[in-house]
């Protein structure tokens, strides 16, 4: 179970670094997702999985009996979505605002806040220079 | 006693609350970011006469004893760095009387500064490394609100650098706390500070310490990670990013410096090594960068990266002295770096541009603001007797100490171009003729603009003075504080000796 999962956090990112190496900032925000995705799976897997044991109390008793999966793990994750997830809303609006502002997404073409100088080759310039 | 550890959170946070609410009744809401901030800074003098007192205090929040329950600390570290953030706070709320444009105080300024504030307190006194994570949170968010908010183009373009790469270290940040979590099962700090001692792959703690190494440098901005703070700092206005200049930065080193003393200590040879040549790339690239710029908020931006170089040497040589420099950095430096941005923005609203080539003639028609840029920008250049002068002092003292000989050469010869840069924008925006003739004097504000604007320049510039030309009491300070983080074993008992 623990290699099945260490190999989708794998997977997920592998995947995310490709798309966040992308010009196009939707491409990066989706890669985010992807990596805060494994990085939450990385959480759950280092509280030590124990399958079919759930953190529950029996009726009548006060601490629950016998081996059962460890809790703490499992409200951090959730703690770390919660918040993840806002942040994401935040970010997708602000990429949204964004575009509608400066008419792009890609990062090569904004550059209101660092303009291009005269004396400084321009992205196209710069991409012309390099054959790919 | 509990109560004074939480204040600093929750006082910004009631601030908040109540400004939000009165975020369109203009100078209501204003005040009382004013008058929160100057309660902020009661209870931080009083936080750090008791910490001074005690040597470190512990509280447990919910009544649940360490290491499981919430726990809120501060050693003499930690309270001064509230205690600094409350000034800088002050200041800052102070200069965004004038500062702040109508339409930025009704979508919520003041709410969110409030905000980022009892982040940045939450930060700096949570004993837990999971809280850390929620308080950068709080304080991230915060901060995006306050950099894009106005949505100006070039906000918008700077915001979304530094959304995008802060967001990436949030994420690796989560890993190593994760991956720390695995290997040690536990995440409250002191707790750490033994449970690492039995980790059995010793190898493995150093690549989590790696991790943690990047986290923490994408906030402090250190060579390679500091990209999205020159591309975004100059862009919102000068209320938002003289705090952000001073404040945002310094929690990456102060958790740089915390993990770092008190958790990841066992392989000293190979982290504090790479913190070391970390550092001094950081001060030669951030001056460097600095050199090739026109810009008046664009210099200060870079030089905080190569600011950041130093405290970061500090913390590597890991010696009791270089500690001490490290702490007096930290301190002296958060008090000059927000101080010149706000210059910054006075010499804009006279001169009508942040660019040097646009701008001119300050020191011939207000000659009291450019004494008041002279202060900090030699301090930050280290003028003696400028408190500047004593923070170098003590990081080169501790170089030549090891025999690093070429660290020390390096600190010094940034410190030279430093003052090329300061020198620039003094040529530049002080002493050259208005290339349109203007005269840009303090009396074109309004009486109550150049009060709120002038006075905090001018409170931080004596505080500068006064480090400069009494260092002793702030030494002896650094020394106490530096002698805490290279024993914890008085912070550990602090937090779980509290329990039992």
């Amino acid at each position: 179970m623990e290699v099945l999962l260490a190999l989708l956090i794998g997977i997920l990112v592998t995947a995310s670094v490709y798309l966040m190496l992308a010009r196009n900032v939707m491409r990066f925000l989706f890669g985010l997702v992807l990596l805060s995705n494994a990085a939450n799976l990385t959480i759950f897997v280092a509280g030590r999985l124990t399958p079919e044991s759930p953190a529950l109390v029996p009726a009548g008793m006060l601490t629950p009996q016998g081996l059962v999966a460890n809790a703490l793990p499992q409200a951090l994750v959730l703690t770390a979505i919660v918040i993840g997830f806002g942040l994401f809303a935040f970010a997708l609006v602000l990429v949204y605002r964004g575009y509608d502002a400066l008419g792009t997404l890609d990062t090569d073409a904004m550059r209101h806040a660092e303009p291009i100088e005269d004396n400084e080759p321009t992205a196209k310039g710069k991409l012309e220079g390099t054959s790919l | 006693m509990s109560w004074l550890l939480a204040l600093p959170v929750i006082l910004p946070f009631a601030t908040a609350v109540l400004v939000f609410l009165l975020r369109s009744r203009g100078a209501a809401g204003r005040w009382l970011s004013v008058a929160g901030c100057g309660l902020l800074l009661v209870v931080s003098i009083l936080l750090m006469a008791a910490t001074w007192r005690e040597g470190v205090i512990a509280a447990q929040m919910g009544g649940w004893p360490a290491p499981f329950g919430i726990t809120l600390v501060a050693d003499l570290l930690s309270a001064v760095m509230v205690l600094i953030t409350a000034i800088t706070g002050l200041a800052v709320a102070v200069y965004a009387l004038a500062d702040i444009d109508e339409r930025r105080e009704t979508l919520g300024y003041h709410a969110l500064f409030q905000i980022l504030l009892a982040g940045v307190c939450g930060a700096f006194l949570t004993g837990d490394i999971f809280n850390l994570y929620v308080w950068f949170e709080v304080m991230l968010i915060a901060s995006f609100g306050l950099l894009v908010l106005g949505g100006d183009k070039a906000q918008l373009d700077g915001g979304i650098k530094y959304v995008t790469l802060n967001l990436v270290s949030t994420v690796m940040f989560l890993t190593g706390i994760a991956l720390l979590y695995g290997l040690t099962g536990t995440l409250n700090m002191a707790d750490l500070h033994g449970a690492v001692r039995e980790v059995e792959n010793q190898g493995l703690l150093t690549v989590v310490a790696v991790v943690f190494m990047i986290a923490f440098g994408v906030k402090a901005a250190v060579f390679p990670l500091f990209f999205w703070l020159p591309a975004s700092y100059h862009t919102p206005p000068v209320a938002v990013s003289a705090v952000f200049a001073g404040l945002l930065t310094k929690v990456g080193v102060y958790a740089l410096i915390r993990t770092f003393t008190l958790i990841f200590t066992e392989d000293t040879a190979y982290t504090h090594n790479l913190l070391l040549v970390v550092a001094a790339l950081t001060m030669v690239t951030g001056v460097l960068g600095a050199a090739a710029q026109n810009e008046f908020r664009k210099i200060l931006s870079f030089h905080i990266v190569s600011q950041i170089g130093y405290m970061i040497l500090g913390l590597a040589l890991y010696t009791p002295l270089a500690l001490v420099g490290a702490v007096f950095y930290l301190v002296h430096h958060i008090i000059v770096k927000a101080n010149l941005f706000l210059v910054s923005g006075v010499a804009k609203r006279l001169t009508g541009s942040f660019e040097l080539s646009a701008i001119g003639g300050l020191y011939k028609s207000s000659p009291f603001l450019a004494v008041l840029f002279l202060i900090p920008a030699f301090s930050l250049a280290g003028f003696p007797p400028l408190s500047g002068f004593w923070a170098k002092f003590l990081l080169v003292k501790a170089s030549l100490e090891v025999e690093a000989y070429l660290i020390a050469a390096v600190a010094l010869v940034v410190g030279l171009l430093t003052i090329f840069s300061m020198t620039k924008i003094w040529a530049e925006a002080f002493w050259k003729p208005h290339p349109e003739g203007k005269e840009p004097v303090l009396s074109a504000l309004d009486a109550r603009a150049r009060m709120a604007l002038m006075a905090p320049i001018l409170a931080l510039a004596t505080l500068t003075i006064i480090i400069g030309f009494y260092p002793e009491p702030f030494v002896i300070f650094a020394e106490r504080s530096a002698a805490q983080l290279l024993d914890p074993a008085l912070y550990v008992r602090a937090v779980l000796g509290a329990a039992t």
